[in-house]
């Protein structure tokens, strides 16, 4: 501690200043916490956004063909680099009416047949699939459940199991859960820097695993959410960088970095003949966890 | 290094600290029931036949034959990746779980005989902090399937989970992908896998492979839920009806085949598998059309598809034959 001028409070003072280093210490790791609130801003980039940066000729395809199109997916087809590219992609929406419109990025099981479907026609098409991972989770309703939310979850797992295209995902902001899972089996998985990937929210873990919501920041810190996190665990394959303000002030820069990640992954994709590809994927995923043996 | 174990399963059922039997109540309709009664009944009230938890030791002594079972991937123990803390330390409740439970970790596996049928068995224990599946469950799910694989075994697994294990982070996520993915192998291998989901099955274990199977049947009054009812009403203020996500209604609205009373399920699996069989026998007896080889496609994928799924189906016959009866 350094010396204090005016003795008389440095009493004071000390006992301030261990009640703040206490309170510190109960405080989310600020680090960890703003990446989290940053990976949650309503103005950074979404699908969309991208869509118009980086797809310039994107038709969008609506619909699961049983019974309903999903806002809260956005799926279609456009041009990367001179090769035509199937976008599946969650959607939050930035502003409330479009936040309801798009149920806030949370899917429901038409949503997910949607993504398979879109995946179906790419492998048909020999189109890489590239999806984007934005949602607090897939939604937990009664109708979705009803619907078979579970089921479908799985069997979007199963379809990109089975791809043998090439498969890129990118974590834009919020990976929540088997949400997000569903649509990131992946050759290639990147997280933007300020993307957060996780297996529930910090709120959910906190109010289960410490009774108290208000420990969301602790257990953001004890979950190990971020890209880096995710890196080191050998989850992902690389953070594409966002520029320094954040994703949210830089629309046009974050694209162009994203684009440029998108193409190269591609490009080293397309080296690897088709069974290769899935044979690599399923190697990669037979292999994620770790166990004392 | 010899990868199976024999454990000896004694245990006709739960061990005594388990909360349902301790109370010697139906939760249910609140009839006295003994131990004994419960091991005789498979932990299902003879009253009102509801269904209480049976332990995963309780399952395998249910289902395998006596003297079958051959633990596969017992060595495959948790660790603790995340050094994870909230206020108790991961590495604390894992040396707890084991400790009330006498398991390793959430789900057993290994290979046994059901009513003869040889089969690789899995059994999810929901005392084991709530089933949920880490990544001991998600290798062990792996060698389970590799062991039905290399031995042309139909695969049966009975669910019970909560979910994601929390304290392994996104690594108990990555589970999903991996079961599924080891799955896709089962399925080219032309081997069955038949779920049974026991109360409860929720999260990522429902969304990843107990919904894949061939052939799903549930218990009576399990409940089979992706988010659970109380993040339902929490999130979207909804009145949820009763009965909601149980195995009835799940049946009622197509997500599964069957609702099985728990002393039928030995019976109902092994019928399946043998109807299951029956087609793989059908198939083997199809001609093989020699102009198919000749297709304009370079590599002449048509024959090549032909010749691969002759094999498996050779292959997988020896589920069928390595029965005896
Ligand atoms: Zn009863």
């Amino acid at each position: 501690m350094p010396s204090l001028p005016g003795v008389g409070y440095s009493e004071e003072i000390r006992s301030l200043e261990e009640r703040l280093e206490e309170l510190r210490e109960r405080q989310p790791s600020t680090a960890v916490w703003k990446v989290v609130e940053r990976a949650r801003n309503p103005h950074r980039p979404q699908t969309l956004d991208y869509v118009e940066h980086i797809f310039s000729d994107f038709q969008e395809l609506r619909g699961d063909r049983v019974s309903a199109d999903d806002p809260a997916i956005i799926g279609g087809m456009g041009t990367l680099a001179g090769r035509s590219v199937m976008l599946i992609g969650q959607q939050k929406g930035h502003d409330l009416k479009e936040r309801q419109r798009h149920n806030f990025g949370m899917a429901r099981p038409e949503g997910y047949r949607k993504a398979q479907r879109l995946a179906r026609l790419a492998e048909k098409f020999h189109m890489p699939v590239i999806s984007f991972v934005d949602t607090p989770g897939a939604f937990p309703g009664a109708d979705a459940e009803e619907g078979g939310q579970a089921g479908t979850i799985a069997r979007t797992l199963q379809v990109f199991s089975g791809l043998t295209v090439p498969t890129l995902s990118v974590i834009l902001g919020e990976g929540g859960s088997g949400g997000a899972v569903a649509l990131a089996l992946t050759d290639r998985v990147y997280m933007l820097e300020n993307s957060i990937y996780s297996v529930i929210t910090p709120e959910g873990c906190a109010a289960i695993l410490w009774r108290d919501a208000s420990e969301a920041g602790s257990a953001a810190d004890a979950l190990r959410i971020t890209a880096q996190d995710l890196l080191e665990l050998g989850v992902i394959d690389e953070i594409i960088p966002e520029p320094r303000k954040g994703a949210h002030k830089a629309h046009r820069a974050t694209a162009k970095k994203l684009a440029r990640a998108l193409e190269a992954g591609l490009s080293e994709l397309e080296e690897l003949s088709p069974s290769e590809r899935r044979r690599l994927r399923r190697e990669k995923y037979l292999q994620m966890g770790q166990v004392a043996s | 290094m010899n990868k199976y174990v024999t454990v000896q399963i004694t245990q006709k059922g739960a061990v005594p600290s388990e909360p349902a039997a301790q109370g010697k109540h139906c939760p249910a309709c609140g009839i006295p029931l003994t131990q004994e009664v419960l091991e005789e009944s498979l932990f299902v009230c003879p009253g009102c036949e509801h269904h209480l938890p049976l332990d995963a030791p309780g399952r395998i002594h249910a289902l395998a034959d006596a003297g079958s079972w051959l633990e596969v991937a017992g060595e495959v123990r948790p660790s603790d990746p995340l050094a994870f803390e909230d206020v108790r330390l991961y590495s604390e409740r894992l040396d707890d779980a084991q400790a009330e439970t006498g398991l390793s970790e959430a789900f057993l596996t290994g290979t046994c005989r059901i009513n003869g049928v040889p089969a690789a068995l899995g059994v999810m224990d929901f005392r084991f902090l709530g089933g949920s599946m880490g990544s001991v469950v998600g290798e062990r799910f792996h060698q389970l399937v590799l062991a039905a694989i290399d031995e042309h075994r139909p695969l049966v697994v009975v669910t019970s989970s909560g979910g994601a294990r929390m304290q392994e982070g996104i690594l108990s996520l990555m589970q999903m992908p991996k079961t599924v993915v080891a799955l896709d192998l089962l399925a080219e291998a032309g081997l069955p896998f038949v779920s049974v989901l026991a109360h409860p099955t929720t999260g990522g274990v429902l969304a990843s492979f107990a919904t894949l199977a061939d052939v799903i049947m549930a218990e009576p009054g399990a409940l089979l839920c992706f988010a659970g009812p109380r993040v339902i009403e929490q999130t979207t203020r909804e009145k949820l009806p009763e009965g909601f996500g149980r195995s009835e209604a799940n049946l009622q609205h197509g997500q599964i085949d069957m609702v099985v009373h728990r002393r039928d399920i030995k019976e109902r699996v092994v019928e399946i598998l043998r109807l299951l069989e029956g087609g793989v026998i059908c198939r083997l007896e199809e001609p093989v059309r020699e102009d198919e080889e000749v297709l304009p496609w370079g590599s002449s994928p048509f024959a090549q598809a032909f010749a691969r799924a002759k094999e498996l189906a050779v292959a997988s016959r020896g589920w069928l034959l390595g029965r005896d009866t």
